[in-house]
């Protein structure tokens, strides 16, 4: 399975809904993504996980690498997962610490802390 | 004697084929079904690691992944070709700790520590000949045979 891609926008937030399995292989592409929304001024992004079916270590990476993106011009980045799984790997490198991770878009898009 | 091997040119694509192989063998020697998940995730943290250590080190050697189901357990030996220290095991596996700095993004460290989070039985090596990760998990013995 690839990996799918969609964005949104929610007031000044942008939704970016992730599906299917971000590996090695498929990272780039989100890499790309989240690069090509910081470079166009989106500077408030939620990531959307709920259809994701895999993550590893390399997508940790993109998404860390997201983070630092949009904090060099104060804003922020949220996930959304509720998926046990995902969220396993979240914890295991402790990097529950470094995202804000939420159960539901709208409360991800309404969080301001 | 190996169960299943398997022998990958080392680019990116091919991590998931490896995945599914060894999920599949996995499951077929009898490891646990709500372990599969963590089987699939090192194997392909593994395998992630030795593409990316052949191709930073311009290698066009194939990355090799041994699959071996034994009694009561079943072990999975992935193998690089870059030459490391020589003299055996490189110590212990990163700590989570390396990973969490946000300012660096060391994707090698990050999966190395994933791999210790998710498996109790793993053995980092390295020597001239390349590097092994060895990692095993428990088999509960109604493995899936006709």
């Amino acid at each position: 399975m690839d990996l799918s891609l969609s964005t949104r926008t929610v007031g000044d937030r942008t939704v970016v809904e992730v599906g299917g399995e971000i590996d090695v292989y498929t990272a780039p592409k989100l890499r790309e993504q989240l690069v090509e929304l910081v470079n166009d001024g989106s500077y408030h992004l939620v990531v959307d996980m709920e259809r994701v079916d895999f993550l590893d270590s390399t997508g940790l990476g993109v998404l860390v690498g997201g983070l630092k993106r949009v904090r060099a011009h104060e804003g922020s980045l949220r996930l959304v997962c509720n998926q046990e799984r995902i969220l396993k790997i979240f914890r295991i490198t402790g990097l529950t610490k470094v995202f804000p991770i939420h159960t539901t878009v709208e409360d991800a898009v309404a969080a301001t802390d | 004697m190996a169960t299943v091997e398997l022998r990958f040119s080392a680019q990116p694509e091919h991590v998931r084929t490896a995945r599914l192989v060894a999920a599949a063998v996995a499951r077929r020697a009898g490891v646990d079904e709500a372990v599969l998940d963590e089987v699939r995730l090192a194997v392909g943290e593994a395998c992630s690691r030795a593409v990316g250590l052949h191709l930073s080190n311009g290698l066009t050697a194939p990355v090799r992944v041994v699959l071996t189901e034994e009694e009561k357990l079943f072990s999975i030996e992935v193998g690089d070709e870059v030459p490391g220290p020589a003299g055996g095991p490189e110590g212990t596996v990163s700590g989570i700790d390396a990973t969490l700095d946000p300012d660096t993004e060391t994707e090698d460290e990050m999966g190395l520590a994933v791999i210790s989070g998710l498996v109790d039985d793993v053995e980092v090596t390295s020597g001239e000949g390349g590097g092994t990760i060895r990692m095993s998990w428990p088999v509960s013995g109604a493995s899936d045979r006709p």
